[in-house]
């Protein structure tokens, strides 16, 4: 289990228990994040999962594989250097304390 | 007093516009009547990870169970909607009750088709592949070992001869038009689909002239070819496409013509009637279409949502979509139906490859296969309306994201009139 949060561009934040092995796209949605659909479920289809990684966290969520690199390429908010795909994260107590910044289209 | 939304249907698209909906703030009061006994989930995996039993069902919701009432919604589950009354505005359930409707939203989906019980379709073993309880029945069938044999070589069949390929039985999947992926694809992406599932041992015949199903002791056996032979089979899964579900948009007297045909806002041809996703048409490219499709389900539901709220917005959402089988990931933007001719661009592998669709000089639609970057440039080039040439694409030295960036940008230069 991971105590992830959430904040969003008008200062609001949503913080919530992930179990293990969740990916943190559906921690998102079964939160109510907004702006996080999740369109593709998970399969690097959408780029709907986009958020931005806290910099001191950005190592720990782990590598971005090709695949994920291009489709960063694709989001509505146009990627940043600690741009990640959130689907592609996966929960674990690593991840413990862990802050996403959800773009805003 | 609040306008009171009525939702019919409780999947994809009726989750995407009360996520929008709730979202906005908006004061209407909604009410979701579904058939189905859950709440809205995600059908992809069905014939994927959740056929494969790598996927936990709970893992399937849009939401969670108790999101919709949390969120002030009436819900009923498991209850279908009979009628609809126009004049007064009101629908019917089959518990018999009426409930009133300011406005009422149809997201009534598509249904699988079967076949005919006089070749038959009726016979125990033979499955249709539409909702999560179609997959609870069959998935105990997929045993290793045993024969499956798929009629249809549409998506969903060949996903579930992927999945059930994966689990170990053995699986011949039949195809009565020329070619596999037919209706949707072209011979390009049929031939690589094709010897994809050719590697992995599935036998495909195409031009398969069936005659009907056989049975012993009560239960499917195998399926009789129109010259004779027998194709043994322990289940037999068909996949010959799906039908909007109209009825009860034909029943209220809407005309509905392989689906409810929608205007570019998602409303029906009653003002106070809207639809989304798999059970409506609409035009594009000056053609009606109708799509089955997670992102039109989940765009139409969004917009409706926003033109209720008073939102001034037209649907032209870019069409995308995408199949895994086995390790390849095929992902397609854009639409090719009308297209005029294609070019392939070899992949970095012998494992990749994408067919780029042009309507005449205009650039339509890609299908990337184990090609990512052809689907999200080719999807970035399409919406921004640029037509590459065939040569540029088919070349594989052009830089796809060098391609993409340059005629977008063309596109971002300000105009000096403006
Ligand atoms: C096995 C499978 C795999 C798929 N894979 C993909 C994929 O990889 N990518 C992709 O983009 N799309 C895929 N799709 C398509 C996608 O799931 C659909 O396009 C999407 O679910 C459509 O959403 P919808 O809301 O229009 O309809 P649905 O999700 O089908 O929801 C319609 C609901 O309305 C209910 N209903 C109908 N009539 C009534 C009534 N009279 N009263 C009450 N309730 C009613 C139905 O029971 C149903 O629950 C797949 C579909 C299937 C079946
Ligand atoms: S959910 Fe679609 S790419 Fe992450």
């Amino acid at each position: 289990m991971a105590n992830i949060t959430w904040k969003m561009e008008d200062g609001s934040e949503i913080s919530a228990d992930v179990n293990d092995g969740l990916n943190l796209m559906e921690a998102a949605t079964s939160n109510n994040v907004p702006n996080i659909e999740g369109e593709c479920g998970g399969c690097l289809s959408c780029a709907t999962c986009h958020v931005f990684v806290d910099q001191d966290w950005f190592a720990k969520t782990g590598e971005i594989d090709d695949i994920e690199d291009t489709m960063l390429d694709m989001t509505d908010v146009e990627r940043r250097d600690n741009s990640r795909l959130s689907c592609q994260i996966t929960a674990s107590p690593e991840l413990e304390g862990l802050v996403l910044y959800v773009p805003e289209p | 007093m609040a306008e009171t939304i009525v939702i019919v249907g409780a999947g994809q698209a009726a989750a995407s516009f009360i996520s929008r909906h709730t979202r906005l703030g908006s004061e209407a009061e909604l009410h979701l009547i579904g058939e189905e006994p859950v709440p809205p989930y995600q059908r992809p995996p069905l014939s994927k990870n959740y056929l494969l039993g790598e996927l936990e069902r709970d893992r399937l919701f849009i939401r969670p169970p108790q999101w919709y009432a949390e969120q002030g919604i009436t819900i009923d589950f498991g209850t279908r909607v009979e009628s609809i009354e126009r004049d007064t505005k009101q629908i019917r359930t089959q518990n018999g009750d009426i409930i009133a409707y300011d406005k009422l939203l149809l997201c009534t989906g598509s249904t699988a088709r079967k076949l005919p019980a006089s070749l038959g379709g009726d016979l125990p073993g033979v499955f249709t592949l539409r909702s999560l309880a179609d997959v609870d029945t069959m998935a105990p069938e997929f045993r290793a070992g045993r024969k499956l044999l798929i009629l249809g070589g549409g998506y969903i069949g060949l996903e579930a001869a992927a999945s059930a390929r994966k689990l170990g039985l053995n699986v011949t999947l039949l195809e009565m038009a020329e070619r596999i992926l037919q209706r949707v694809a072209a011979p390009e992406t049929s031939d690589f689909i094709r010897k994809l599932h050719q590697s992995n041992g599935v036998e495909i015949r195409e031009s398969a002239g069936m005659k009907q199903l056989c049975q012993s002791d009560g239960r499917v056996s195998g399926a009789e070819m129109e010259d004779g032979e027998e194709i043994p089979a322990d289940l037999v899964l068909v996949g010959i496409g799906a039908s909007a579900n109209t009825e009860l948009a034909e029943q209220a007297g809407l005309d509905c013509d392989n689906g409810i045909p929608v205007n570019n806002i998602c409303q029906t041809c009653d003002p106070d009637i809207y639809a989304a996703g798999d059970c409506t048409s609409f035009i594009r490219n000056g053609r009606r279409v109708r799509l089955e499709s997670v992102q039109n389900a989940v765009d139409q539901g969004n917009l409706v949502a926003q033109v209720l709220s008073g939102t001034d917005l037209q649907y032209d959402a870019l069409p995308w979509f995408w199949s895994d089988q086995y390790d390849c990931k095929l992902q397609i933007a854009g639409l090719s139906t009308g297209y005029t001719s294609t070019v392939v661009r070899p992949g970095a592998t012998h494992i990749s490859q994408s067919t780029w669709y042009y309507a005449d000089d205009r650039l339509i639609a890609v299908d990337a296969m184990n090609d990512t970057s052809a689907y999200a440039f080719g999807r970035k080039i399409i919406a921004a309306d640029k037509h590459p040439s065939p040569e540029e694409v088919a070349d594989p030295n052009t830089d796809l994201k060098a391609l993409a960036n340059e005629l977008i940008s063309e596109l971002e230069n300000p105009d000096p009139k403006l």
